[in-house]
């Protein structure tokens, strides 16, 4: 294991199965799971290519940094699902369609 | 322009009756008294001016007194109408037999037509009739003429169907106003004949290119002359066309006199004294038997009448027949002396006949009868103690019709019948013409006699009413009296002559007759001369047939010793002819309007049968599938097609583009998705 080739297989099948979790789930939760998802797998990136490329520790660095903003991230999406599901007793995004109509 | 009296006062005679037809047919029902003093105020007026004329004229007593002033009225270079007044002694005599009657008429009224419905337009209608005769008086050229000539023709129709409500009424009316249509239809083809030829309507320089005789002459200007000639026919109620006169009685006695006497029947006869000058020999002759058939049939009409009004209806028919006579026969100036002495004891006739039909509704309605007819002889009788102004003053104009001397009528019949004697002398072949005359006249002696009386002598007829007859009031006895005594001799031959059987004096003075213009004539010299000779002839045989007359209507009527009855029995076939009025009605009805009428329906069987029908319907029906087609292809192709095509093509796309739009974040996710991954594939290769 000291091919980069196996590290970003594992990140983009990650970013992959996030991806596929944002379009598909209906729930709220389920959708904000899949971008953290997404998120792991650019961080699974940005230490790989640190690692493989001249060995300085920017990307460990860059990628704390994207955990950090995750984590706020997350905090908002939660606040925002919470508030979806006062007002409409619902959190299934399809339901979330107020500016359609 | 306007510098005299002499012009200024005519052209007031002439205005004022129409100011106050305007004042009173606009505002007259909101006037006091609807307006009626208006009216009176104003004819009064004219006649005072009228009289100021007539004074004038005597005191300057010229002949040849004439005066005239014109404006132009079109002027297109070549064609020129100019219209204008003339005045000379015949206008100032007629202006004053106008406005004398018309007055008469108009303070008559006050009292006969009190509280009728129409009271403020019947006097307007007055005002609009003396214009319109003053206008024809007045007229120095055949236009302003002829347009006056048609509005008495419209204001005797209004007058005549005064009380349309009957039946009788406006037929009658309608009756005079187309029989005079047929004679207005000559008239305006002999002055559009002379127009051609000379080029000018005004009097003077007609009869200046007709005695140029280059012009116009022979043929032509007989017959220019005998279609003029026909308007008087038409106006002065002449044979043919003398059959809506009788029928015009349906309007009211007093317009009955005006029309009789001095605006609508005296038209006709003025016109011709007024253009004697163009009328050649040929046309004088018609003119004579004309106006000599017309005299003795009206007067054979008249013994067997019973209707007062009717009598003097037929008698006025038999009078202008005379008058026309003396037209033809040359001495026109005793047809226009007949005119004025007419004018007088024709006016007071009717108007003893209104006032005796006046007393006798007044009787009638007293006694609640509604059905007997106040206006025949038949139901009088006796009148003579209840109603003595009525009756002297009718007894003085009826010897004046007859022609008895000391009386107006003597003397200008005497004159007529002087020369047609005189005519007749000369061309021996027209003997039928004084005999015709003479007949007439005492036929006119005669049924003039009868009407006296059947309505005063004698016993009354109906008794029951006999006690409520009675005098009428002063504002109908007023005329009376002053028109009856204007039937003595006296007041025409002053100042010079004072003998009942000369007619020598202001009027023999005044208006003396002119030569003929068309070459050839006589001079009017020749016929005075020749009347000359014939006048005792004359006058012993009219003297002579009029006391016949008389003698005869006294033993028929008065003594009895001849029974009418019997005679006409005796004579059934005359009696009926004339009591029938010689069937012009009828014969008229059933050669003239029937087929006219006939012919008329085709045409419009014509007209709405085939040509709207066929022709104009198919214009439409054309129309309307040209139409449908053209509708079909607006809508379905034009509409439904292209223009909602469009519309159809952007909803259909904006449809199927909408569903793109779901509003699922997820969706776009998934396009940008699928996008990426299209331009990473591309790049791959």
């Amino acid at each position: 294991m000291d091919s980069i080739n196996s590290y970003l297989f594992i990140s983009s099948m990650l970013f992959c199965l996030g991806l596929f979790g944002v379009i598909t789930r209906r729930n709220a939760i389920a959708v904000l799971m899949g971008v953290e998802l997404i998120l792991n797998a650019a961080n699974i990136n940005f230490v790989a290519f640190s690692k493989f490329n001249g060995m300085n520790i920017d990307g460990h660095i860059f990628s704390l940094m994207v955990i950090v903003l995750a984590a706020a991230e997350a905090a908002v999406a939660l606040a925002i699902i919470i508030n979806i599901y006062n007002n409409m007793n619902t959190i299934n995004i399809d339901d979330a369609a107020e500016l359609k109509r | 322009m306007i510098e005299s009296p002499m012009i200024t006062f005519p052209l007031l005679i002439l205005f004022l009756p129409l100011i106050s037809f305007v004042i009173l047919i606009f505002f007259g029902k909101k006037l006091p008294r609807q307006g009626d003093w208006v009216a009176v105020g104003s004819i009064v007026t004219t006649f005072i001016l009228a009289v100021y004329l007539f004074v004038q004229m005597l005191t300057s007593y010229d002949a040849n007194f004439s005066h005239g002033a014109s404006l132009s009225w079109i002027d297109m270079g070549a064609f020129k109408i100019d219209l204008g007044i003339l005045v000379d002694n015949l206008t100032i005599v007629m202006l004053l037999i106008v406005t004398l009657v018309s007055s008469c008429t108009h303070i008559f009224s006050l009292e006969y037509m009190k509280g009728d419905v129409r009271y403020n337009r019947y006097y307007a209608y007055l005002g609009l009739f003396t214009f319109s005769m003053n206008g024809i008086v007045l007229a120095d050229n055949l236009i302003s003429m002829y347009m006056s000539w048609e509005l008495v023709g419209v204001s005797s129709y209004l007058l005549i169907g005064h009380w349309f409500e009957k039946d009788s009424a406006a037929n009658a009316s309608k009756k005079a106003f187309l029989t005079n249509r047929v004679g207005d239809i000559g008239f305006f083809i002999g002055i559009m004949l002379l127009y051609s030829a000379v080029g000018a309507f005004t009097f003077a320089p007609i009869f200046d290119s007709i005695s140029g005789g280059e012009a116009i002459a022979g043929m032509t200007l007989t017959l220019a002359g005998l279609g003029i000639f026909m308007g008087a026919v038409g106006k002065s109620s002449q044979f043919p066309l003398h059959i809506w006169l009788p029928d015009a009685m349906e309007g009211p006695t007093p317009v009955s006199a005006l029309m009789h006497a001095a605006t609508m029947v005296a038209a006709g006869v003025y016109m011709c004294v007024r253009l004697f000058p163009i009328f050649t020999a040929d046309a004088l002759t018609v003119i004579a038997y004309i106006g000599a058939i017309t005299a003795i049939l009206a007067a054979l009409t008249a013994i067997t009448q019973n209707d007062i009004k009717k009598v003097l209806a037929y008698s006025t028919v038999s009078q202008l027949g005379f008058m026309v006579l003396a037209v033809g026969t040359g001495v026109y100036t005793a047809a226009f002396f007949h005119l004025l002495t007419h004018a007088m004891f024709k006016a007071n006739l009717f108007y003893c006949s209104g006032s005796v039909i006046h007393s006798m509704h007044h009787a009638l309605h007293e006694a609640h009868d509604h059905d007997t007819d106040p206006q025949d002889m038949r139901n009088m009788g006796g009148f003579r103690e209840k109603m003595p102004i009525t009756y002297y003053s009718m007894l003085i104009s009826t010897l004046a019709i007859a022609g008895v001397p000391l009386f107006s009528g003597f003397l200008s019949k005497d004159a007529i019948l002087a020369g047609t004697l005189a005519f007749a002398q000369q061309n021996p072949v027209h003997f039928l013409l004084p005999l015709l005359g003479f007949s007439a006249a005492a036929i006119t002696a005669f049924y003039m006699f009868r009407l006296i009386f059947m309505t005063f002598h004698g016993k009354p007829n109906m008794k029951n009413i006999f006690k409520d007859i009675h005098e009428s009031p002063k504002e109908m006895t007023g005329p009376i009296v002053l028109l009856g005594a204007l039937s003595f001799f006296i007041f025409y031959t002053l100042p010079s002559n004072f003998n009942p059987i000369k007619d020598k004096g202001w009027f023999k003075d005044l208006i003396v007759p002119r030569n003929s213009a068309v070459p050839g004539s006589l001079t009017a010299n020749e016929i005075a001369e020749y009347a000359h000779y014939a006048h005792y002839l004359a006058m012993g045989l009219s003297l002579f047939v009029a006391a016949a007359g008389i003698l005869l209507a006294v033993l028929m009527y008065q003594r009895q010793s001849i029974s009418s009855e019997k005679l006409s029995n005796k004579f059934g076939f005359l009696y009926h002819w004339s009591y029938n009025k010689f069937y012009f009605d009828e014969n008229y009805n059933r050669y003239l309007y029937q087929p006219f009428l006939r012919l008329a329906n085709s045409i419009s069987w014509l007209d709405w049968e085939f040509y709207d029908k066929y022709f104009i319907n198919g214009f439409g029906k054309l129309t309307k599938s040209f139409s449908k087609i053209s509708g079909k292809f607006d809508y379905d192709g034009i509409d439904q097609g292209l223009v909602d095509g469009f519309g159809r093509v952007s909803s259909v796309s904006g449809n199927f583009l909408r569903n793109i739009q779901t509003g699922r974040l997820q969706n776009y996710l998934l396009f940008v998705v699928a996008g990426i991954l299209v331009i990473i594939i591309a790049q791959a290769f």
